[in-house]
């Protein structure tokens, strides 16, 4: 069906190719998961298959990429229509018209398709991923779950034998995520298409492929193989398959249900080390028990800011209601709930940038809403969901000097802390051109310029890969043991795991859950990391507690 | 989702038409539409009758009422009122205080100003009559109800829908067209997003610097978001050609052209008192043609089909003809009897009243029971529905 030649591919303003001497090939009705680290050029592998590379983005192509027969160098995107339908990585920059129906009307109009054809087309899509309900909806008033199936949807229509998917579920809550890879898998199953997937969180799609394109680094070679061959050696692997590596456990089991299923020798063993350990020394077992370490690694748990029913509404609509907060020095604490629950309106209230109808807010005792630009940034910084907003500089160096005039802090502070957090981050580089997570570490650095007391967080993990996730997790852990008391709000429930001590659930504007992030993710199935649901009911979330308390035994 | 609900009747005297007319509910033809109120705008710039000129906004206000829907662009004819009333007050102030002198009873001595000679016949204030007023009222009211027909086609047609129905040569400027109207609103938010995002920099939003830094992350947004949409449109199959001979293109844009420069030397001619009418209209007439068959030509070259496009059937026909029926028994009015629809305004009591104009402004009211009532449409709606809570029960 794709048919990639020795295909080289390279951007016009860089020296190096992105991907050097590309042999694939994906035949039909098959689910083909593209991985890799950020920047390795997942997107530009997708974008390749239709021509968008480099008819839309400009870089040169050598070799040959046949799809259905026909050939990327001869055929423009449009051209293509008929045969791929490619939903890229934010559904709303697609979205040409602005109602559900036309949306998915849209590309059999491109196409000529005659009147009836598109009907009885409109209404199989609408049942095909249910979307009966919404037909007559605006776009603008849809979840995200909801946009992402209307995306699919509209590329589905003209009938493609191939569907090009972007990190479908990256915006996504779990539940919603589900929703889409559920959609994904009956296509599959059903109807014979032939997927192309591209995600960073494999968690939940690793078990789905049939095979695996792994891309190693920029112009190295890349690897295919079956899930299984691939994740035994990849430079990206979600906890599952840690486990099974750390296990050592062969084949690798993809799916939590293959993991329980091989575990239980692992889950006893466990369970002894755990009695033994606990009843050798109370000391130690705090530091071996894997989450109960973190609770109690907090040296000061002086309340750094408090919130006391807090409304927030936004034209009459309630977002927040009533909300009792306490936020604690050396605390990370994960703000958990569906797209929509209210995590940002609550970050963005804390900092004052929303007013709030009701309650107070009070950060080292200020009101940061009321505080001056100023003194704000040394009391509450907020590292927004797109930290691009706080970037107005030509490099670097620019912007960090800028945030150290800001702050009123002694130049080279927010370089310093640049080279601690990522040494990588070259000075001279305009901030456009970095990665996703460089970025966000850019960002991150420049609003600790000014040693905020409460840092907050919003969706931070979007688009990074598993090593840069763990990169973040300890530094904010890192901050948080020097004393900063530190809010996430994600819906990466293996990065709330991993990085916080403290969880709460934000349902309908109301707190519904708080308490420590062990306890809270292990009692929701919605929420629990896969090593919770693998060793259940052992407390243990991450890899690394169970490898803390295997080598704990040991030493 | 709320259900299209299909039972309830609609407001006031409309809610018998549910039931005579029975049809499937439907947005009525934008074109439709846009005849109607222009043929009622013809006839009302037409129209120095007081009583008539108020009818015929009335008949024009009882048919949005009736056949508007709940999207946004449905509240514009209140705001076209609005403007109305401004022009009627702006319209009678400047014809009574720098109006010629007018004969009448005197109802007020403003002071007046001495204007030299050479403009003579011009006063500034002075006394002003009854007459005076009467003629700048109702001139504003001329005026009003123009610009109330325009808002009725306004509130009445889908303006999404009638650029749909461009015909295919102009349908990528269509496209530009939606594709603009989308973009302002998320532009704005954008601009708001990153207004928030400077004071966490710990910078203050005054100054024209300022502005100059919010401008940068924005437009930086707005164009990555354009180049992504442009990429999405065109994999899927957005400007996809038939192929076309050299010849075709030549003839096709030689024919659109010609026409146009037609067009334009036809407007010019016909505003142009000094040539002759017929020549000027026999001009418009053929560039018209011509331009059409160009762009029919043109048209050829774009394989697009339309899903479910909207029907031109008998409510169409209704609407339009009532609208044709009033602007026909207008002009008749006026040229068989123009005292009648250009009464002597004062004294009041002696306005006559037209049967004919009368019953012809009567009958563009057909619209507002005779055609199919807008389906209920939730696409407008701004509220988003509650999504099933499924975490509740997994907590």
């Amino acid at each position: 069906m794709i048919r990639f030649e020795s295909v080289t591919m390279r951007y016009p303003d860089s020296d190096a190719p992105t991907l050097a001497n590309v042999d694939l090939q994906i035949s039909e009705a098959e689910l083909c998961l593209v991985v890799g680290r950020t920047g390795t050029g997942k997107t530009t592998l997708l974008k390749a298959i239709n021509g968008l590379f480099p008819h839309f983005t400009g870089g040169t192509l050598t070799g040959r990429i046949t799809v259905a027969g026909r050939s990327t160098a001869d055929h423009l995107p449009r051209e293509f229509a008929d045969v791929i339908g490619m939903v890229g990585q934010d559904p709303n920059d697609g979205f040409v018209t602005d109602i559900v129906e036309e949306e998915l009307a849209y590309g059999m109009e491109s196409l000529g398709l005659a009147g009836t054809v598109m009907r009885r087309r409109v209404e199989e899509t609408l049942d095909i991923l249910g979307l009966v309900d919404l037909r007559h909806r605006a776009l603008s008033t849809l979840s995200g779950g909801e946009r992402q199936r209307v995306a699919i949807g509209s590329v589905l229509t003209t009938h493609p034998s191939v569907l090009v998917l972007d990190e479908p579920t990256s915006a996504l809550d779990p539940p919603a995520a589900d929703e889409v890879l559920a959609v994904l898998q009956r296509l599959v199953h059903d109807l014979g298409l032939t997927v192309v997937l591209a995600e960073h969180r494999l968690e939940r799609v690793v078990h789905l492929a049939d095979t695996m394109v792994h891309l190693t680094g920029v112009g190295q070679p890349i690897e295919v193989g079956t899930p299984a061959d691939i994740m035994a050696t990849s430079s990206v692997a979600p906890p599952v398959i840690e486990l099974g590596r750390l296990a050592g456990w062969h084949p690798l089991p993809l799916s939590v249900r293959d993991a329980r299923r091989r575990a239980t020798g692992l889950t006893t063993d466990l369970r002894t080390r755990r009695a033994a350990s606990s009843t050798e020394n109370s000391d130690r077992n705090a530091t071996s028990a894997g989450l109960l370490n973190r609770a109690s690694a907090a040296v000061d748990r002086k309340v750094v800011g408090q919130i006391r029913g807090l409304t927030v509404a936004y034209g009459g609509k309630p977002v927040l209601h009533g909300i009792d907060l306490d936020l604690l020095a050396g605390q990370v604490m994960a703000v958990m709930g569906r797209n929509g629950a209210g995590k940002s309106s609550l970050l963005r209230a804390i900092v004052g940038a929303t007013q709030h109808q009701r309650g107070t807010v009070s950060v080292t005792g200020h009101d940061p809403a009321t505080l001056p630009a100023h003194r704000l940034v040394r009391t509450v910084g907020l590292v927004p969901q797109d930290p691009s907003d706080l970037l107005y500089a030509e490099s670097v160096d620019a912007e960090c000097a800028a945030a150290d005039r800001d702050a009123g802090t002694p130049a080279g502070t927010c370089r310093g802390l640049v080279e601690q957090l990522m040494p990588s981050i070259s000075g001279s580089v305009h901030p456009r051109d970095l990665s996703e997570g460089q970025r966000l570490i850019l960002v991150l650095a420049i609003v600790m310029t000014g040693s905020p007391a409460l840092l907050l967080l919003d969706e931070p993990t979007r688009g990074l890969d598993y090593p840069s996730k763990r990169t973040l997790a300890a530094i904010l852990q890192d901050l948080a043991n020097r004393g900063h008391a530190v809010v996430v709000a994600t819906h990466d429930v293996e990065f709330a795991a991993t990085a916080s001590d403290r969880t709460i659930v934000l349902a309908d504007g109301e707190i519904v859950v708080d308490g420590p992030t062990a306890e809270v993710v292990v009692a929701s199935p919605a929420f629990a990391p896969q090593i919770a649901k693998i060793l259940a009911p052992l407390p243990l979330l991450t890899v690394d507690d169970v490898r803390a308390l295997l080598e704990d035994e040991v030493a | 989702m709320r259900a299209p609900d299909v039972t309830t009747p609609r407001r006031g005297i409309f809610a018998f038409s549910e039931t005579w007319v029975g049809l499937r509910p439907r947005a009525v033809h934008p074109g439709a539409w846009w005849a109607w109120a222009v043929c009622l705008a013809i006839a009302a710039s037409r129209i120095h009758h007081p009583l008539l000129l108020a009818l015929l906004v009335a008949v024009a206000g009882s048919v949005v009422m009736a056949r508007r829907t709940d999207a946004p662009w449905s509240r514009s004819f209140t705001l076209f009122l609005r403007i109305g009333l401004v022009v009627i007050a702006i319209r009678t102030i400047a014809q009574t205080v720098f109006g010629v002198p007018s004969p009448g009873r005197v109802l007020v001595t403003l002071p007046s100003v001495e204007l030299p000679g050479w403009a003579a016949g011009i006063a500034i204030g002075g006394p002003i009559t009854d007459t005076a007023l009467a003629v700048a009222l109702t001139d504003g009211m001329r005026l009003a109800a123009v610009l109330a027909c325009i808002g009725a086609a306004n509130a009445l047609a889908n303006p999404k829908r009638m650029l749909a129905s461009l015909p295919a040569a102009l349908y990528e400027v269509g496209v530009a067209v939606v594709i603009a109207l989308s973009f302002a609103p998320s532009l704005a938010t954008s601009v708001q997003r990153v207004r928030a995002a400077r004071r966490l920099r710990g910078r203050n939003d005054h100054g024209i610097a300022g502005w100059f830094e919010v401008a940068v992350p924005v437009i930086d947004d707005a164009l990555a978001r354009s180049l992504s949409l442009a990429a999405a449109m065109d994999a899927r199959g957005y400007g996809r050609t038939l192929p076309m001979t050299p010849r075709a293109r030549r003839q096709s844009s030689t024919l659109l052209l010609t026409g146009l420069a037609g067009l334009t030397v036809g407007v010019v001619a016909l505003l142009n008192a000094q040539l002759a009418t017929e020549w000027s209209l026999a001009t418009l007439g053929i560039s018209i043609i011509l331009a059409v068959t160009g762009i029919r030509l043109a048209g050829h070259r774009s394989p697009r089909s339309r899903y479910r496009p909207d029907p031109w059937a008998t409510a169409e026909w209704v609407t339009i003809c009532s609208g044709a029926i009033t602007v026909a028994a207008v002009i008749v009015t006026s040229a068989i009897a123009p005292r009648m629809i250009q009464p002597v305004l004062i004294p009041m009591s002696s306005w006559p009243l037209p049967w004919l104009a009368t019953g012809g402004i009567l009958v563009a009211m057909l619209p507002g029971f005779a055609t199919p009532r807008p389906a209920d449409n939730a696409a407008q709606a701004s509220v988003s529905p509650p999504r099933i809570a499924r975490w509740e029960s997994a907590t």
